[in-house]
């Protein structure tokens, strides 16, 4: 089954070899004394937390779920909560913000996991970096027998392809891989809303989804930025920028940073126009990596010239104080500004 | 000695506010000095109000002078801004005190340097103070021009216009001042187109000078698109400079002084509960930076369209009267490269980079472009 863990990034590598305890996938998340949920992908965070619940809930219906924000934690509060009760129920308890806690969740939490409770199930969620590292340490070192959860970000294309794709096949229900592509184009900025959107389809489309249910759900949504608007302009393709600026405004661009982008494509064309130093040497010069310099003079070859590049800034800059408040319609200043740059600043 | 000594080239100012002060019939009881940048506005002002104080008639060594100097006079209140613009908290508090009478002296004087510096929100708060004073409260404001001020303003005030000095007595002021040879001064004179403050600061100070020599040089350097780019990113360099040269050992001291107040050392870090007021801190002292960067870019921008002024005339023949008279070996050739129109065109350029600078554009589209209108040359 395909899952986003196996990527997992490499950065965590030097710990992971100290690790002795199992680390799992966010769909294989089981329940253990202490489970340590790792990982920037939060809403996944999220998913474990509510899948440990089922599980505790389906053995045991009394089950108490206690949730505590180690951010503001007091003392005591965990064994007070992990203590054992009168009538014995099994008891959940989610601490969120470890990696914010402070200093007598840590002491509590580290207390803690030398003598765990039998019935008792600790989830951490660690969202990453430094602070509450020794905690981590110990778990990873078998301290109260845990298990690491690691939920990494999805983040390439590749990972949300691979990701919708697991997520209809855990349902049962099939997907083309057409469909996959249309809908990881239409949900590209967030994975909590490419997951809210599988799930919205698997409820309302009956049988096989493919392109065509795509369509009719989600038809015509593009998230775009405002680079992509940008690199179709410079090469000449108004009809395709002008689309891509109406689906970037629909999604939630603002015209200021849109201009930007453009300013500062222009500007690196026109510093590397007529330099023919290899893209190293110039990239110091021109503050800029060599890839995007490499792109910038492929921008070049499809039909620029210097008085075009003049006009294209001067009509940038024109836009930038219209956007700014020197002219109503900041939209229509932006459509301008396409206009002059896709036809390569020529009238 | 008197109050009014230090001021050059406004003898006919002078002479209404010296009646004004010696008589109370001319005496009005809002008035609106305007004139160019570095004319003397606030100088005059100051002289004004200690004339008014100072039971002499302003003879610049009694205590009142010299309080009024310090701006420290129980009588004067005072307001400048180091930022954009001035608040309407700092208006309104201005106004409550104009309505308290004089403590010690004849009269209560009240001076708003940057008057242009007000929105319109915040100038509506001083009419009724301006109408209406109370007995013995002055109002002074201090404007570039009136066209700056509202019209409920402007006819609220009595105006008095200050002249641009000649070249000549700014230079022998900074001579009596600063000591630095006439040559030098007169140089300098010329360069800051009279304004007396940049003038002494470009005499004193090498780095200004050579910020504003790098300025001229970059300009008349460009001849392309490529280059006009490149010289507009480092015209905001030395914009930034100029302005970090101002600021920098300020907020040093600032951030010392508070922390000083609050009984910490070096070394401590800062308590929780105190962090409030070195956030607050550090907010105005990022205000101060934004003007201090705005004024700065404004300085390059008035040396670019003096440069460009002398393009303009050499086109056109005329030999005399040439600003940059240092530079004629980079101007003449750089004049002969452009049409009349092109050179009018970038004086508009500046003129429209000034506005978009002060529309919040981003300064260095804004000076790319103005750069921009430069590099059409005239075929050879």
């Amino acid at each position: 089954m395909a899952s986003t863990t196996p990527r997992s990034s490499s950065a965590r590598g030097a710990a992971k070899a100290k690790s002795v305890i199992p680390t799992l996938g966010w769909d294989a998340a089981t329940v253990a004394p202490v489970v340590l949920v790792t990982g920037s992908e939060g809403f996944l965070a999220d998913r474990v937390s509510a899948s440990l619940r089922d599980q505790l809930r389906a053995v045991d219906p009394n089950v108490e779920v206690h949730d505590i924000d180690a951010t503001d934690y007091a003392y005591g509060t965990l064994m007070s909560l992990a203590s054992p009760s009168l009538f014995g129920e099994p008891r959940l308890i989610r601490a969120s913000n470890v990696e914010k806690c402070n200093d007598e969740f840590l002491e509590d939490a580290l207390a803690y996991i030398e003598a765990t409770d039998s019935d008792t199930t600790l989830v951490l969620r660690h969202a990453g970096g430094v602070r509450g590292k020794r905690l981590l340490d110990q778990i990873r070192a078998g301290v109260g027998g845990g298990i690491e959860i690691a939920c990494a970000e999805i983040k390439s294309d590749a990972d949300k392809h691979d990701f919708s794709v697991a997520e209809f096949r855990r349902s049962g229900r099939s997907i083309t891989p057409g469909a996959v592509r249309a809908l990881v184009s239409a949900f590209s900025s967030s994975a909590s809303e490419l997951a809210n959107a599988c799930a919205q389809l698997m409820a309302d489309a009956e049988g096989d989804i493919d392109e065509r249910v795509v369509e009719q759900y989600y038809g015509g949504r593009v998230e775009t930025t405002a680079f992509k608007v940008a690199d179709f302009a410079v090469s000449g393709r108004r009809g395709d920028a002008l689309v891509a600026l109406r689906h970037a405004l629909d999604s939630g661009a603002d015209p200021v940073p849109i201009v930007a982008t453009f300013a500062s494509k222009l500007r690196l064309m026109v510093k590397v126009w007529g330099d023919r130093r290899s893209a190293q040497e110039l990239a110091g010069l021109v503050g800029a990596a060599p890839w995007q310099i490499d792109r910038a003079r492929r921008d070049l070859q499809s039909g620029w010239d210097e008085p075009g590049l003049r006009r294209a800034i001067l009509s940038i800059a024109e836009a930038d104080a219209n956007v700014k408040g020197a002219s109503r319609d900041p939209v229509y200043s932006i459509e301008h500004m396409i206009e002059v740059v896709a036809n390569f600043g020529r009238d | 000695m008197s109050v009014w000594d230090d001021l050059v080239g406004q003898e006919e100012a002078i002479s209404r506010f010296r009646t004004a002060a010696s008589d109370s019939r001319a005496l009005a009881h809002s008035w609106l000095i305007t004139g160019p940048p570095g004319s003397g506005r606030s100088n005059l002002a100051y002289a004004f109000a200690s004339a008014l104080l100072c039971r002499s008639g302003g003879c610049g060594e009694c205590p009142d002078c010299r309080q009024v100097a310090a701006r420290t006079h129980p009588d004067l209140s005072a307001l400048a801004t180091e930022r954009v613009i001035i608040s309407i908290d700092e208006v309104r508090a201005l106004v409550t005190t104009a309505q308290f009478g004089p403590r010690v002296a004849k009269y209560r004087v009240v001076v708003i340097e940057d008057a242009d510096r007000m929105v319109e929100r915040t100038s509506n708060v001083l009419l009724k103070a301006l109408e209406e004073p109370p007995e013995g409260t002055i109002w002074i404001l201090c404007a570039p021009s009136e066209a700056d001020l509202l019209p409920t303003i402007r006819s609220r005030v009595r105006s008095v216009r200050l002249t641009v000095p000649s070249i000549n007595d700014v230079a022998n002021l900074i001579v009596g001042r600063t000591g630095v040879a006439y040559e030098v001064a007169e140089r300098a004179a010329r360069h800051a187109q009279s304004h007396v403050g940049m003038a002494t600061r470009l005499c004193t100070n090498d780095l200004a000078a050579a910020r504003r020599d790098e300025t001229v040089r970059r300009a008349l350097s460009v001849k392309n698109v490529r280059d006009a780019v490149f010289v507009a990113a480092r015209l905001l360099e030395i914009a930034t400079e100029d302005a970090k040269a101002l600021t920098e050992e300020k907020d040093a001291l600032e951030v010392e002084e508070t922390r000083r107040a609050f009984g910490l050392a070096v070394e401590d870090s800062i308590p929780a509960g105190m962090r409030a007021t070195f956030r607050s801190l550090e907010e105005q002292q990022k205000r101060r930076e934004t003007r201090s960067l705005r004024d700065g870019l404004d300085r390059i921008l008035v040396d670019l369209s003096s440069v460009f002024r002398d393009v303009l005339l050499l086109q056109l023949g005329v030999r005399d009267g040439i600003i940059n008279v240092e530079y004629l070996s980079d101007l003449e050739p750089f004049a002969a490269a452009l049409t009349a129109r092109t050179a009018l065109d970038v004086t508009d350029a500046i003129m429209t980079a000034r506005h978009r600078i002060a529309g919040n554009v981003s300064p260095v589209l804004a000076l790319e472009a103005m750069m921009i209108v430069s590099t059409p040359r005239v075929a050879a």
